[in-house]
């Protein structure tokens, strides 16, 4: 008995995420025609598209490691990253005539300013509705969070629209650019990954390495202690909102041109399916909150092609609580002080 | 304040009582002021319907101090009890309960009456509450919430979805179309009917509701039981240390404020004659919290004024005044597409200048103004 719930308290998750895969890659191979070639596609969408909730995970997961609160708004703050991209790119003139290294180019200056502005409104929202509330009690600054959060959403509302608004399919999305045995890759995924890993490699390399990246992880472990060693901590606070709304701005150019259409809501749901990811690689873990949002992207992409799209929330959702409550310190998260 | 505490001490004894009397008095013979079918009477029916809701809410989030983002799935359940119960939507089931009314009694269907459906709404909801609880119990804040928000959302997505999960010869839901026609209750002797033409009933049976949730809020509130909430949300640990027993204490908060919500829903599904997933999102969960943060977290009597004062302000303000002040500036939109934006900005800006609410309770006030939990928290943070 005592084996057995040991197995299950470490290995049980691992297990309940990888039921999905298994379960779909044993129906197609023992079917008609036995091939593991779709699952092998639905898990390359799922990849790519998992590395946009990677990116925007990262940002959650830095903000709770270094402050202890859920940044309720960082999802809608990725919604607005998808919605400067489009604005930007048609007002700089790029659209499907541009040739391709004008499109390259603008899509690069797009890139910059939809990090800019993304990162500096979460440096704006931190300073005005966190701030003042750092020595409230905890629940205070994470219903300002919710505020925000509906506050964005309703911009997003009043900028495009109720509905899902197209945008141009700049990149070709949906057009192969090689195939091995069946496994399709598109453009689009190669974009997402493409994009991700080095800007995730860089946020680790400026954390490890410069002044400010120690500086953010001495405030993480202890913010009193920090201080006492003339560590500003109220700079390194709004340099890691910085970083977390830069990443957030990048992952939002992402998902417009994999996507091609954006709307006001994605910021809500995708910023919960980023904050499973989160929780899933270990609150504060930057490697756990990539890993987590890659896993999250394979199950959606699973969920959507084989049990329907309609379900695909209650599913992620059902994995959240899973986690919660039988893992709340990740898959291979260190504990943390909430879990304790 | 203190000014404020000497004019209350210099009143005689019997003030408090005739104050209320004269509340209830007048709250009472309110619908006969104005039309039988006015709006102003709907508004204030709906208002009092989230009364109930937001008193229910505040004994999770104000008494025990567990964030609770997933609310609008009791609201949910509510609906859907009238929508199973009180329907012809399984139409292949004859099931009738004693008074009902002319048209519930020969339709096909199942019928229940409507404090049958109360009681069954309370025990689903309460039953609900505890499983939603029973994950959270080791979590703590911010988590919890999160929680509670995957849950209400699994709650919304079962609803939407449901007219494709086929059970009882029926589908569990109708999906975005709804639910249609639900019963009305029958009517009491020299009341006049309940339909959609005379509203007064309708207002007199939610006044009874919020009646009797403010009286269990009350008792609730200085029993054995609302000191253990209280305690827990004042310090966890401290409370365990003395006695308090984390778990029963805290799932009994999660089962009665989703009993009252469930209470609220039934009202509500039967008033709105229809129960459609559209009304489940999660930013319903959000209006009833900004309510009771409106009105103080805890406090009851500010937390019945927040919820009256935002379904005013969702009912008339946002459309009427918002609107008219954007065509005049010729904004081109709808502020009234807008309210959960501006519900919104309302949490940004109470949490920011008044957390306290517009009616404190004492004891948060105390721990606000003096700092009292700051210190402790700050305690805590060297310490930990």
């Amino acid at each position: 008995m005592q084996v057995v719930r040991g197995f299950l308290s470490r290995y049980g998750l691992i297990l309940a995420l990888a039921a999905l895969p298994i379960f779909y890659g044993v129906k197609d191979l023992t079917g008609k025609h036995p091939s593991l070639a779709p699952l092998a596609n639905n898990l390359v969408s799922g990849i790519s598209n998992g590395s946009i909730w990677a990116m925007i995970a990262v940002g959650y997961t830095l903000v709770y490691g270094i402050i202890e609160l859920i940044n309720f708004a960082h999802g809608d703050v990725f919604m607005i990253g998808s919605f400067t991209s489009q604005a930007f790119w048609s007002l700089i003139g790029v659209t499907l005539a541009t040739s391709t290294f004008g499109v390259i180019g603008g899509l690069l200056v797009t890139l910059v300013v939809a990090m800019v502005c993304c990162g500096t409104l979460n440096v704006m929202i931190e300073r005005v509705a966190y701030r003042p509330l750092r020595n409230a009690p905890k629940l205070a600054p994470l219903i300002t969070a919710v505020g925000f959060s509906f506050i964005l959403q309703n911009v997003g509302l009043l900028w495009l629209g109720g509905s899902q608004a197209s945008v141009d399919n700049l990149i070709h999305q949906g057009s192969k650019v090689f195939s091995i045995g069946g496994v399709v890759i598109h453009r689009e995924d190669v974009l997402a990954v493409g994009l991700t890993v080095p800007l995730v490699i860089a946020l680790t390399l400026f954390i490890n390495q410069s002044r400010l990246g120690k500086a953010m992880r001495a405030t993480a472990q202890d913010p009193e202690a920090a201080r006492l060693m003339g560590i500003n901590v109220d700079t390194t606070i709004s340099m890691t909102f910085l970083l977390g709304g830069m990443l957030a701005g990048a992952a939002g150019l992402i998902y417009a041109l994999y996507q091609t259409q954006v709307w006001f809501f994605q910021g809500f749901r995708g910023g919960l399916f980023a904050f499973t990811a989160a929780v899933m690689g270990g609150i504060g873990n930057i490697r756990g909150a990539v890993l987590g949002g890659i896993i999250i992207g394979c199950i959606q992409q699973i969920s959507d092609n084989r049990i329907g799209p309609q379900w695909t929330d209650a599913i992620i959702f059902g994995y959240l609580i899973m986690i919660m409550v039988f893992r709340p310190q990740g898959l291979i998260g260190e504990e943390t002080r909430e879990a304790g | 304040m203190s000014r404020l505490d000497q004019l209350r001490n210099s009143l005689p004894p019997w003030w408090n009582r005739a104050t209320a009397g004269v509340v209830i008095a007048f709250a009472i013979i309110f619908p006969l002021l104005f039309g039988q079918s006015s709006s102003f009477l709907d508004a204030t029916t709906t208002a009092l319907a989230y009364v109930v809701m937001a008193l229910g809410l505040n004994i999770v989030v104000g008494f025990a101090g567990l964030l609770d983002l997933g609310y609008v799935a009791f609201f949910a359940f509510g609906a859907y009890t009238v929508g199973w119960f009180a329907s012809s939507f399984y139409f292949k089931a004859h099931v009738h309960s004693f008074w009902l009314s002319a048209v519930a009694a020969h339709g096909p269907g199942i019928h229940l009456n409507f404090i049958l459906l109360v009681i069954v709404a309370m025990v689903i909801c309460a039953i609900a509450g505890v499983l939603i609880g029973l994950p959270t119990l080791r979590l703590r804040g911010d988590y919890i919430a999160i929680v509670t928000l995957g849950f209400g959302e699994i709650i919304r997505v079962f609803a939407t979805n449901g007219d494709g999960i086929h059970i009882f010869g029926g589908t569990l839901t109708a999906g975005r179309q709804g639910i249609p026609v639900v019963d009305q209750p029958r009517p009491l002797p020299f009341i006049d009917s309940f339909n959609s033409l005379n509203l007064r009933p309708w207002y007199w049976t939610a006044l009874v509701m919020v009646f009797i949730v403010l009286f269990c809020n009350v008792r609730l509130r200085d029993s054995r039981l609302g000191r253990a909430w209280i305690a827990i949300r004042e310090d966890e640990v401290a409370a365990a240390s003395m006695g308090v027993p984390l778990v029963r204490t805290k799932l009994l908060a999660y089962a009665t404020g989703a009993a009252f919500g469930g209470m609220a829903g039934v009202f509500l599904g039967s008033y709105l004659t229809t129960v459609n997933s559209d009304q489940f999102q999660f930013g319903f969960s959000i209006f009833v919290l900004a309510m009771i943060i409106l009105g103080g977290l805890g406090s009851i009597w500010g937390v019945v004024v927040g919820a009256m004062l935002l379904s005013y302000i969702n009912k008339y303000f946002i459309p009427d005044v918002f609107d008219k002040v954007a065509n005049s500036l010729h904004l081109g939109f709808q502020p009234s597409d807008l309210s959960f934006g501006i519900f919104g900005f309302l949490l940004v800006i109470i949490m920011l200048l008044r957390p306290e609410g517009l009616l404190p309770e004492r004891r948060r006030q105390m721990e606000l103004k003096e700092g009292v939990g700051a210190d402790e928290a700050l305690a805590l943070e060297v310490s930990a």
